[in-house]
């Protein structure tokens, strides 16, 4: 088999077995790039991990992305994200496709309902997971995260600043650049 | 038979699909895409904030559906969320155009940094911008989880309340993991839901 195809196969069983987000694609992923095919030292893996929190997107892409250019170049990015992605899209292509379809009707409608508030305490333990995360960055007193917090949740909340989520990103970005270097 | 009644914002329902639409689709998940970094309920997160109150595109009980689904599929949330949105709002195109918009950016970036990553993460100044937008990000989508709380109350019912309260135990406390979480709750809302139903019926 050519690199790009064991690239891409690799990527296509890290995509169709890693239910449930970035951390349970995480030990796949190592299986794969570090276990099975030595593409990354497990020393460089540690540092794609570091990298990938630090970066946007999620995990599983980032590391198709970083693995692809390292062993083939800009085909081997592009492979490995399809091989990456291909799995997600035909799996949900197809529930989409099925929700449009049922959601409507009682049963399913109703199961979802039921649902709803365990995404809603889902999304409210990734909330206090990422404000634990920020008060402990260490290079940065952790007051100042507090601060940026607080000042971003009022922000967020108020009816009169009216401030897009991006544009707060990047306040803050400014906000801990300006503050690394005065202090 | 409720529901309708929480929809608070200013609902403008589905864009009409044409080229425009597109590259508003494409550049809303890119943009999304780029700043996602914490982790797939940031970019829910996001999401609310941009699709749901911004644009309007969708609303709250469908966005939450999406995320069920989303979470409960192989494959990164951001990229199965964005892509029930875009079938939701344009079919298969919207959804691949939905799906490259957040795939682009984590691409072109992580390709950059496999060239000089060591550079990248020993700079300083990185280092601080992150530990400033990390604190925003902790922020918004703690305010998002708010507003889809509050919904919740005015049902004024135990059992979403309870539902919420035993999951947020064991997702936070007890650090379950959250795939047994879901579908834990996935099996006991499809018999919840038949009971309910059978009752409705044999009255």
């Amino acid at each position: 088999m050519s690199i790009l195809a064991k690239l891409f196969a690799s990527f296509f069983q890290i995509g169709l077995f890693s239910i449930g987000g970035g951390y349970a694609a995480m030990p796949l992923i190592k299986a794969q790039v570090v276990d099975l095919h030595h593409w990354l030292t497990a020393v460089e893996f540690s540092d794609l991990v570091t990298i990938a929190e630090m970066t946007p997107g999620p995990i599983a892409i980032n590391s198709a992305t970083f693995v692809g250019m390292r062993v083939a170049g800009i085909a081997g990015v592009v492979v490995a994200t399809l091989g990456n992605v291909l799995p997600s899209v035909i799996i949900m292509l197809i529930l989409a496709k099925l929700y449009e379809k049922y959601s409507e009707q009682t049963l399913l409608k109703r199961i979802l309902e039921g649902v709803r508030p365990v995404v809603v305490s889902a999304i409210f333990t990734a909330g206090l997971g990422l404000l634990q995360l920020a008060l402990k960055s260490y290079r940065v007193p952790d007051l100042f995260a507090l601060v940026v917090f607080l000042l971003s949740f009022i922000a967020l909340n108020s009816r009169k600043i009216k401030v897009g989520p991006i544009a707060l990103l990047g306040l803050g970005a400014i906000a801990g650049v300006g503050y690394h270097l005065l202090f | 038979m409720k529901a309708d009644t929480t929809i608070q914002w200013e609902q403008k329902g589905k864009p009409p699909v044409n080229l425009r639409f597109f590259l508003k689709l494409f550049w809303t998940t890119f943009t999304l895409s780029m700043f996602t970094f914490g982790g797939g309920f940031v970019i829910i997160s996001l999401m609310r904030k941009k699709m749901v109150v911004e644009l309007g595109w969708i609303n709250d009980e469908e966005m939450l559906d999406f995320v069920t689904i989303a979470q409960s599929s192989p494959g990164p949330i951001a990229v199965n969320g964005s892509l029930m949105v875009g079938y939701h709002l344009a079919g298969v195109a919207g959804a691949l155009v939905a799906t490259l918009g957040t795939v682009l950016p984590p691409m072109i970036i992580l390709t950059l940094v496999s060239l000089g990553y060591k550079a990248v993460a020993d700079n300083h100044i990185i280092a601080a911008a992150f530990s400033g937008m990390r604190a925003v990000v902790a922020a918004i989508v703690l305010q998002v989880s708010w507003a889809l709380f509050k919904p919740l109350t005015h049902a004024r019912k135990a059992l979403p309340l309870l539902l919420f309260g035993v999951s947020f135990l064991a997702l936070f406390v007890f650090k379950v993991n959250i795939m047994v979480v879901m579908i834990s709750v996935i099996l006991f809302s499809v018999v919840h839901s038949l009971v309910v139903i059978r009752g409705e019926e044999g009255r």
